[in-house]
């Protein structure tokens, strides 16, 4: 095992990305999708939070990721808000079922 | 080896293998579990690269409210009296290939691309430094976000009530 150095940090950051698109290309529950959102948020901040530590991006990395998070809060937020009213509006929550543009 | 070395390694394997037992489960309920693991692994990564700051607004805005939120979202969500929490999976081959083809597109950048690192030596607080940079050159987005975070909230209230206001004309 090697120290961890820049590459690292990002790899796990492309491997969280990977599996982030896998839960929002294979899964059909809404909720699923926006866990498959925040686990694609989390990626991008590893790699912000990784090039402010070993580059000269230095503290604004931290700072883009700090407003990521605030973001990735009020994006949720309002994301299950429409999940519920859609839920309550349909009955369900599956994608593939939803198929109208004015119910 | 040093402790931070196998600190990295112990967490970034936690993390990967609780995304991974979040998107293969079957169970939504297991799912948004493992993500909280996920979660706290990638606020372990971010002490790692010296920002205590940022790991704990990850455990308090993450693991405290988004994944609440999610968790009420799937309990009121649930189909018919039976309590199922299964969900379905289609497009398995696709995604699988998709996303295994950006990992790999994504780790042959990062490995090939020769990064101009400068060593910036061990940062022991970022609070202070963070706050003077808010109230400095940051301060334009930090009072956007603000309002942004309160429309967003109007929203959700008002989609909320509005969906009560439905069911008692409907019911």
């Amino acid at each position: 095992m090697i120290d961890p150095g820049l590459t690292h940090f990002l790899i796990v950051g492309a491997i969280l990305f990977a599996l982030g698109l896998m839960a929002i290309l294979s899964k059909r529950n809404t909720i699923m999708v926006l866990m498959g959102v925040e686990l694609i948020l989390n990626a991008a901040n590893i790699n912000l939070v990784a090039f402010s530590r070993f580059t000269e991006l230095s503290l604004n990395g931290q700072m883009i990721g700090l407003f990521v998070i605030i973001i990735a809060a009020a994006e949720a937020a309002v994301a299950l808000a429409i999940v519920l009213n859609v839920y309550n509006r349909y009955n369900t929550i599956n994608l593939d079922q939803i198929n109208l543009m004015k119910g | 080896m040093e402790l931070t070395t196998i600190l990295f390694y112990l967490f970034s394997i936690v993390t990967i293998t609780a995304a991974a037992v979040m998107v293969f489960s079957n169970n939504i309920v297991h799912s948004a579990f493992a993500l909280m693991f996920t979660l706290i692994g990638v606020a372990a990564l971010y002490v790692l690269l010296y920002a205590d700051f940022l790991a704990a607004t990850q455990l308090l805005v993450y693991v405290g409210g988004i994944l609440i939120l999610i968790l009420f979202g799937i309990m009121l969500t649930t189909q018919g009296k039976s309590l199922s929490f299964k969900t379905s999976t289609v497009n398995i081959a696709p995604a699988s290939i998709l996303s295994v083809a950006a990992a790999a597109l994504l780790i042959y950048a990062f490995v090939k691309t020769d990064w101009k690192i400068t060593e910036s030596g061990v940062r022991d607080e970022t609070v202070h430094e963070m706050g003077m940079m808010l109230m400095g050159e940051y301060i334009l987005p930090f009072i956007v976000v603000g309002v942004l975070l309160l429309i967003a909230i109007i929203g959700a209230i008002l989609m909320a009530t509005r969906l009560s206001a439905h069911n008692d004309g409907e019911v």
